[in-house]
């Protein structure tokens, strides 16, 4: 038994010193890093022991730009790439020839390098001195303005930030949603169809009941995974995301971290802190909505 | 009820079927038009001289006279070629040492018998739910008191873990039957050659997917990178592509940025193609970017 | 408002999935006939016949290849399932696992529309009505994962008689349940369909199923109906070997015989007359309960055991021409075997023989005993 115990240690060993290394004790620190005021990375040395981090990013105008920033691209992104997929993948699920077609192109975002494509994004809606760009091209074919997406107002910014994120974020949900479609079992639609039930009601009575668990299980990661936005907004409005006004919660982070005003991991392990305690909030509302309305 | 009645519903059935029909594809077509049009975009900028692109008030939406000079340029101006090997070269170490460690751990946890397992497993477990957010912070700065900053060790060493790949394979190892280890055993073979000889090439499928996922997050990263490495020696090429647009080919020059991203998106794009059936499945069995 | 309903030449091809050479199944061909109003029809066939695909094509769901159907006067051929009006029972019952009993047995109603639209108390009568005629009324508030196979199965016919369907469509609708439970659920069946007399058309593989309760039985093979009728006229008198066969527990015992000289021979031993059949080889079939024990009988067989089942006794046994290593003849238990004796002789009742052609299989019109 002590040579199987030893043994079965020895197999994960390498786990538990990469997890020990870079995961639990990086958990364990971050917190004392958040109460440590006035830490120095150079000589190691702090003054005290308090909640000063924390005052201070909630009063960081940078801190509360990116929070308004982040719960922005949460509020519009999650319900908006949820309902997209959703449409897409009942679309995709009542056709049958270029199926596969579709479902690859679609599948395509998720394989890209997100710096790259954002790269193309910020190309396709920047205006400069020499081109208005494609999209304001089409915006003055209908008859609009040209705007400038990347450095212009606020709201066209935003807007192409949450454009470029619900790109990125469709494969996955697509992916999963016509998984879940098409495991409902065929024998109820044909049911609900001798029963002369419109498809309309179907959907809402039948099919959304069904995938249920599913689209719950994608509103909560999808919370989540838009509450860490970073990379996409980096793509579009490079690293210095605060002269942009366009930083988000993680991107603070990373700035505090290292960066223009880097060097502060006190401030950066607070605000990474608060973060966490907003996911886990907002998580566990959506499970307790989620067992109210999930069906199984 | 009169049958002509029936030939009127019948009639707006097949109506109704055929004008939803449209209604489905003109809208699954629009969207794929949309996730298309930036790679035909970035493809078709790339072939544009940078004298002919800079000289379109209007963008055209092709080119009569395709260039690869930007080609060219992308990896002589810029050191493309050394951010392509630095990321082959971390994405092949990170995912060969993480296919270690995950299988060993997999395999402790689905063979072999010792006190605490069941701990340790939910241990794991509740691992899954950190964000990486949390613990990068500390990670920087142990990276930095180490003095591993711009090495690939340092880029690495945090990467390899995956405590959801290592649940994965330990579902799909016990899900080997009991017997085949204790025929091996009665045959005498070693744990070890256990495992390899007969759970890696059983669990093959899994693995593949697993190593696959490792090798596009790996393709794909750019936090971690970012923080460790300011030495464009070091350079990944999300952190190249980012360094391009912001320095750039010392004047905007944009075709030639399309370039790069082109040969950037290819490797994962053409790695897809090939495994297009495994990656989705195994992104749709718990795969989330990032 | 119920009516007959009449097939017209019906046939479904579907296109064949395999690699290679392109082929079409034809899943049912070319079916005519006409179900009576009001009645119990019982398709009966091995898996595979086709006989699914036909209740199909009735429900509206798919739509045939060629053909026509008719509800009564109305060629319903291209009408969609959903204005068809049918109620449908399905194998695994599809009952929606996220609603309760009553909003189940209530769904077909809520989708009433224009003239025909109900009253919310007018709905919760009627389902209360068909949750009655199934005896589930006190299970309204369950999920169907509460409820037993049985249960289901009834709230699964409950839905579908709830909109007074014109036609009542079960797929192996006992095919799920337990074999006790099957027994008391046909009969169940049996009383519903004869209470609502809604012409009504099942599926099943199991001929006994279809025997005990149907007014007419189809008997289908590789898409094709071999023959309709009375469930005893068929199985007194049917038409081919498939038939026989495929009817009667135990079933048919079949012999290599010939007929020579206006007499039919199994074996060596001649065992009656007959007439309008010219000499040649045949299929001799004997129902079980065609045998009657006679010292003086002219089939002699080996026996083989005595199974004694109370009111009947089985009689196994065993001959050289028998087409199964098994003889197993039903005789009533007044009738004492010897045992000890290795040879056992039947005589062989006229009309529970039937001669078979041996090529086609057809059975020969013939005069027998």
């Amino acid at each position: 038994m002590d040579k199987n115990n030893r043994k079965a240690w020895l197999y994960l060993l390498p786990a538990v010193l990469f997890l020990g290394a870079f995961m639990v004790y990086p958990l364990i620190d971050v917190f004392i890093y958040s109460f440590e005021e006035g830490y120095n990375s150079a000589s190691q040395t702090f003054f005290g022991v308090g909640g000063y981090n924390y005052s201070y990013i909630l009063h960081d105008p940078y801190f509360l730009q990116a929070v308004k920033n982040t719960f922005i691209l949460v509020i519009i992104t999650v319900p908006v790439s949820t309902a997209l997929a959703l449409l897409i993948s009942v679309g995709l699920n009542s056709i049958r020839p270029l199926r596969n077609l579709y479902q690859t192109v679609y599948f395509l975002p998720y394989v890209t390098n997100t710096l790259a494509v954002g790269l193309v994004f910020m190309i396709l809606f920047k205006k400069t001195a020499y081109s208005d760009g494609l999209v304001n091209l089409l915006i003055n074919w209908f008859g609009g303005e040209s705007v400038d997406f990347i450095d212009g107002p606020y709201w066209a910014k935003m807007f192409v930030l949450c454009f470029y994120t619900v790109w990125v974020v469709m494969p996955f949900k697509v992916l999963i949603l016509t998984g879940a479609l098409a495991s409902v079992n065929q024998d109820y639609y044909n049911a609900a169809k001798v029963d002369g039930t419109s498809r309309g009601r179907i959907f809402r009575r039948i099919t959304l009941p069904m995938i249920s668990p599913t689209v719950f299980y994608l509103v909560i990661t999808g919370f989540i995974g838009a509450f860490k936005a970073y990379s996409d907004a980096v793509a579009l409005f490079g690293t210095d995301l605060n002269a942009a006004g366009m930083n988000t919660i993680v991107g603070y982070v990373y700035d505090m971290l290292y960066g223009n005003s880097g060097g502060y991991p006190s401030y950066a392990s607070a605000a990474a802190i608060v973060l966490f305690a907003v996911v886990l909030t907002i998580t566990c509302i959506n499970l307790l909505i989620s067992k109210k309305h999930v069906h199984y | 009820m009169k049958n002509t009645d029936f030939e009127r519903i019948e009639r707006s059935a097949r109506v109704r079927k055929r004008v939803l029909n449209v209604v489905i594809y003109t809208l699954l077509t629009l969207w794929a038009l949309i996730v298309l049009f930036p790679f035909y975009w970035m493809i078709l900028t790339s072939v544009k001289s940078y004298g002919a692109y800079n000289s379109e008030y209007i963008p055209s939406f092709f080119t009569l006279s395709p260039t690869l000079e930007n080609y060219v340029h992308a990896f002589t101006a810029v050191p493309l070629a050394r951010y392509f090997t630095n990321t082959l070269i971390f994405t092949v170490v990170t995912t060969a040492i993480m296919l270690v460690v995950t299988v060993l751990a997999a395999f402790a946890f689905a063979r072999l018998n010792f006190r605490g397992k069941n701990l340790v497993f939910t241990l794991f477990l509740a691992l899954m739910m950190i964000p990486n957010e949390l613990v990068v912070i500390t990670n920087y700065v142990t990276i930095t008191d180490l003095d591993l900053r711009n090495t690939f060790a340092g880029l690495i060493l945090p990467s390899v873990t995956s405590v959801f790949y290592i649940y994965l394979l330990k579902e799909n190892f016990a899900q080997i039957p009991d017997n085949l280890y204790y025929a091996a055993k009665v045959d005498g073979t070693s744990d070890l050659k256990y495992l390899l000889k007969v759970m890696v090439p059983i669990c093959k499928p899994t693995i593949i997917t697993v190593a696959i996922l490792k090798i596009i997050e790996c393709w794909n990263s750019y936090v971690w990178p970012r923080l460790v490495t300011d030495d464009e020696l070091y350079y990944l090429v999300s952190n190249g592509i980012q360094s391009i647009r912001e320095n750039g080919f010392g004047r905007e020059n944009i075709p030639a940025m399309m370039a790069a991203v082109v040969v950037i998106s290819v490797p994962l794009i053409i790695l897809f193609l090939i495994f297009r059936k495994k990656i989705m499945a195994g992104v749709a069995r718990g795969g989330m970017k990032g | 408002m119920y009516m007959k309903v009449v097939l017209q030449n019906l046939t479904k091809k579907f296109p064949n999935r395999g690699k290679g050479a392109r082929s079409e199944v034809i899943a049912v061909n070319d079916f005519n006939f006409e179900i009576p109003d009001g009645k119990l029809i019982g398709l009966l066939g091995p898996s595979g016949c086709g006989k699914s695909t036909a209740l199909n094509l009735l429900s509206g769901l798919l739509k045939p290849s060629s053909g026509r159907i008719f509800f009564g006067e109305d060629d319903v051929t291209d009408l969609p399932a959903e204005n068809r009006g049918v109620g449908l029972v399905f194998q695994n019952y599809a009952l929606y696992p996220h609603l309760t009993v009553r909003q189940n047995i209530m769904f077909p109603l809520e989708n009433l529309k224009g003239a025909a639209k109900l009253t919310k108390a007018q709905m919760q009568e009627k389902v209360l009505e068909a949750a009655k005629l199934v005896q589930i009324e006190e299970y309204m508030e369950r999920k169907p994962s509460e409820l037993s196979g049985g249960q289901q199965q009834r709230v699964a016919i409950a839905r579908a008689l709830v909109k007074m369907p014109r036609l009542l469509l079960l797929d192996e609708p006992l095919s799920n349940l337990d074999a006790r439970l099957r027994l008391q659920t046909r009969e169940e069946l049996r009383r519903i369909q004869r209470e609502t007399g809604i012409t009504t058309v099942f599926v099943t593989h199991d001929q006994e199923e279809a025997m005990s309760i149907s007014d007419m039985i189809v008997v289908m093979k590789a898409g094709v109906i071999q023959q309709i009728g009375k469930p005893q006229a068929v199985y007194d008198s049917p038409v081919n070997l498939f038939v026989a066969k495929f009817l009667g527990n135990p079933p048919i015992n079949l012999f290599h015989g010939e007929v020579k000289g206006g007499r039919l021979f199994i074996g060596e031993d001649a065992v009656c007359a007959v007439s309008g059949v010219n000499d040649r080889p045949v299929w001799v079939g004997v129902r079980p309960e065609g045998f009657e024990l006679n010292e003086n009988g002219a089939l002699s067989c080996a026996l083989v055991g005595v199974e004694i089942m109370g009111r009947d006794i089985t009689v196994i046994s065993r001959n050289s021409a028998a087409d199964s290593a098994a003889i197993r003849s039903i005789i009533s238990a007044e009738n004492r075997v010897d045992t000890a004796n290795p040879v056992v002789r039947f005589h062989i009742k006229p009309n529970k023989l039937f001669l078979f052609d041996k090529e086609t299989e057809e059975r020969l019109a013939c005069g027998i005993g």
